[in-house]
């Protein structure tokens, strides 16, 4: 891509300097610059949680910076909301479509500011005026077609041709390529390669190496809410852009051996799972007092291929063992029947049932064991719940305070509780330190090591390097639905680990 | 934070504002403060009562069930047609009366739970069905159960006693013992059976109860099935109450049910709800109803302040949940 002079600094459309963004307990954002200048596609990389988004959401008014500057078209500015972003002419193209589906194409790239007869809609306009910006595209898209009988392809098409419509001179297109095919990666190419004709600055954020090899200028590397560099893409390799992704000092021990010998007992065995797109062809062994860490970038089919495991989401195929023994999940009651206990990354949607006391969430999965005939035995019920409040050490006056009113790490022990309580010997423990304090995480990781060490095997999923390399016995990595590699944990480096999550240059 | 534990919960508020409004229309009108009226005043508010603990079951679960006015009088038309064509004995009608009830709700429960169709669409549905079949059964003709002097008429007893005093007979209305009862029954039941666990952890987090391995598919078909069961009891309570059943109506009374549901404390949105606050709050609606043309404001004034009166328990639901979140 060599066509872009980049050294013409006056052609510079947007530089944010010094970006700072503080979350309560998080900080967000440090400090982070970015430049880009007009006809030029600039990738923006780093590992799920580099900030990456949360930039984007600054630049578009979606969030206040704390400080720093943005100066577009040579001016400081400073938007509000993403209206006012996009009467500037900065757009996003989301990763999620915000389409209505049962509205027309036309209808949809207008929506909002619809072509007006009087007081009725003008559709033929906006027909019009749609056939207009797709010739202008390339596109063949019928603008009175139900937006929901696109394919997602189209629809992201139509995406972009909204975009174009709010004549914009900034476009970000936010991992744009994760559910469209080969055919229409090219198509989604040819367009962007357009606009980068037309001067346009292109923000392209991608996971995807090979991608941006094709189609980035420049690459702008974040990590952990910093700025790390920015590399021109020519003369860089993918080993190169994965060393500053992941060069961080590990400052908590990483495990280096594990614990678990060779021949211990495989207690759960899957083979050739496959469910839909995002889970195909898996297989792995879990052994006996193991932690297994899944990793993987966002969207390379864990948590998926955990539900399916649990049967809380439909699988196509694929064998499950328990101790040798070939097993039936289709659902989750018969996961927990077989002993399998699953702690989602969205605690309060999946985990917890949080405007009820700890010891009904305590006992949720184990009321059967805790009634006397017909009746719910509460006494023993309360006696179950304060043993396990006390052998967690969660921080609560008493059983009967309502889940909601504790802090995350203490949630989090109270679905532990519920598993523990169910006597569940294989736990799955989805993203287990999400949205908890750094204090709180190192009792979630110390009570997980002591879990394992008491017998029970453990199945971790994490998007954080550091938690992997921390907790892990074994690495199963994925991609885009498929395993792409084990480690074990004597052999793990965040570059090994890195390599295999990220898709190859073809 | 602990929890503030306050006496004044929605339900002893609501307990409250009964008494009060009983005494008040007393107060007002001295024809409210006979023992005849308190007797009439019992025997129309079984049949709300008992729609309003059955309703109050979908309610917890996030749902609601429409089909139990339209249903309640197809099942007694159904019932009542029974003895009268082909002279069933009346418990057997009873009987069939309920378990049809039951068996609309276990309709309900498939369409809402395995079929997967929004409850206010699913059960507006069997409200419609179970109007028109009501009028089918009987061939459109308004059914009579047997009367309280009638042989075949010894259900109007359950409902209402005659006991001999000292100075002659006089009637007790015993149906009050059976709502005290059931209430305390199917309280028990919300509150200590793994039913009654299944239902509220289904209306405040469906997917965590899933998750959790409950069959929750099975409990939710059974919330149903339990409002159509008091629904049926309804019936028999309705047919006690009217000279004749007529086909065709019933239609708004699962409103003044749910209403009361709301007023006595079940969240609109699921997750928290009492069935001793269902029943007062029945009697809360049933008394405005009722006591308000004593005090000479006809109808049409009862509806507009028993909507506000709604509104404002629905508004005291929200601003709670929001102190919670």
């Amino acid at each position: 891509m060599g066509d872009v002079n980049l050294n013409k600094a006056d052609d510079v459309i947007l530089t944010m300097k010094g970006i700072d963004k503080s979350f309560p307990g998080v900080h967000a954002l440090d400090h982070v610059d970015l430049e880009l200048r007009r006809g030029e596609v600039h990738a923006l990389m780093g590992e799920n949680g580099a900030g990456k988004s949360t930039l984007m959401k600054v630049l578009t008014g979606i969030y206040t910076k704390d400080s720093g500057s943005i100066w577009y078209e040579g001016r400081e500015v400073e938007f509000h909301n993403t209206h006012e972003a996009q009467e500037a002419g900065i757009v996003i193209v989301h990763q999620e479509l915000n389409m209505v589906g049962d509205l027309t194409v036309a209808q949809n790239i207008f929506i909002g500011r619809e072509f007006k007869k009087g007081i009725m809609i003008d559709d033929k306009k906006m027909i019009r005026e749609s056939r207009k910006l797709f010739d202008e595209l390339k596109i063949d898209i019928d603008p009175k077609a139900k937006m929901s009988d696109l394919t997602v392809g189209k629809q992201q098409m139509c995406e972009i041709a909204k975009a174009i419509s709010h004549k914009a001179k900034v476009i970000i297109f936010d991992e744009p390529s994760a559910a469209l095919t080969e055919k229409e990666i090219e198509d989604l190419f040819s367009i962007i390669r357009d606009l980068r004709a037309q001067n346009l600055g292109i923000i392209y954020i991608s996971h995807r190496m090979d991608e941006i090899k094709v189609i980035t200028d420049r690459v702008t590397v974040m990590r952990d809410g910093a700025y790390v560099g920015t590399l021109i893409t020519d003369q860089c390799t993918k080993e190169d852009i994965i060393n500053m992704m992941v060069g961080r000092v590990i400052y908590e021990d990483p495990k280096t051996k594990s614990a678990v010998p060779a021949d211990a007992p495989v207690v759960l065995k899957v083979e050739h799972l496959n469910a839909g797109k995002m889970v195909q062809d898996v297989s792995f062994e879990l052994h006996k007092g193991e932690i297994l860490g899944f990793s993987g970038l966002m969207g390379a089919g864990r948590t998926e291929t955990a539900r399916a495991l649990f049967g809380a989401d439909p699988k196509q195929s694929g064998d499950i063992y328990i101790n040798g023994e070939k097993v039936e999940i289709n659902s989750p009651e018969d996961a927990v029947k077989h002993g399998i206990g699953y702690l989602s990354e969205d605690r309060k949607r999946f985990g917890i049932v949080v405007q009820k006391s700890i010891t009904e969430n305590s006992t949720l999965a184990t009321l059967d064991q805790y009634m006397s005939g017909m009746f719910i035995n509460k006494a023993e019920e309360r006696k179950i719940t304060e043993r396990y409040i006390d052998e967690l050490s969660t921080k609560t006056p008493g059983p009967d305070q309502l889940v909601v009113n504790l802090s995350g790490g203490n949630q989090q022990k109270v679905v532990i509780a519920k598993w523990l309580v169910r006597n569940c010997d294989i736990l799955i423990f989805d993203e287990p330190t999400r949205g908890i304090d750094v204090g709180a995480k190192n009792e979630i990781y110390k009570l997980m090591n002591r879990l394992a060490a008491e017998g029970k095997s453990i199945i971790m999923i994490s998007s954080e390097m550091t938690e992997i390399l921390r907790m892990s016995d074994r690495i199963v990595i994925m991609c885009e639905g498929r395993k792409t590699g084990e480690i074990r944990i004597e052999e793990a480096t965040q570059e090994a680990i890195m390599d295999k999550a990220t898709r190859d240059i073809k | 934070m602990t929890k503030k534990k306050s006496i004044f919960t929605q339900e002893v508020i609501v307990g409250i504002i009964v008494i009060a409004l009983y005494f008040i229309f007393r107060g007002i009108s001295a024809d409210f403060g006979k023992y005849t009226t308190f007797l009439t005043l019992t025997d129309i508010s079984y049949y709300y009562v008992l729609m309003a603990i059955g309703v109050a079951f979908p309610l917890i679960t996030g749902g609601v069930d429409l089909s139990i006015g339209t249903g309640l009088i197809c099942y007694a038309l159904a019932g009542g047609y029974l003895i009268r064509a082909f002279s069933w004995p009346t418990g057997l009608a009873i009987l069939v009366s309920i378990l049809f009830g039951v068996a609309i709700g276990l309709a309900n429960g498939v369409l809402v739970s395995i079929m997967g169709l929004p409850p206010f669409l699913a059960t507006l549905c069997t409200c419609m069905i179970t109007r028109g079949l009501g009028s089918v059964v009987t061939g459109s003709f308004a059914v009579p159960w047997p009367t309280a002097k009638q042989d075949n008429g010894w259900f109007h007893a359950i409902f209402k006693m005659t006991i001999v005093t000292a100075d002659g007979k006089m009637k007790f209305p015993l149906g009050l013992v059976w709502i005290i009862l059931l209430m305390l029954v199917m309280q028990f039941v919300l509150a200590h059976t793994r039913f009654g666990r299944y239902t509220i952890a289904i209306g405040s987090n469906k997917e965590a109860a899933i998750l959790s391995g409950i069959n929750v598919k099975f409990y939710h078909v059974m919330v149903y099935a339990v409002s159509g069961l008091f629904a049926g009891l309804a019936s028999i309570a309705y047919a006690a109450y009217v000279p004749t059943v007529q086909p065709g109506t019933g239609a708004g009374m699962e409103l003044d049910a749910i209403g009361g549901a709301i007023v006595g404390g079940v969240s609109a949105s699921g997750g928290y709800g009492t069935i001793y606050g269902t029943v007062l709050g029945a009697y809360v609606i049933m008394l405005l109803k009722q006591g308000l043309p004593y005090i000479g404001l006809n109808a049409n004034m009862q509806q507009i302040i028993t909507g506000f009166v709604l509104i404002g328990a629905v508004v005291i639901d929200i601003i709670k949940r929001r102190a919670i979140r």
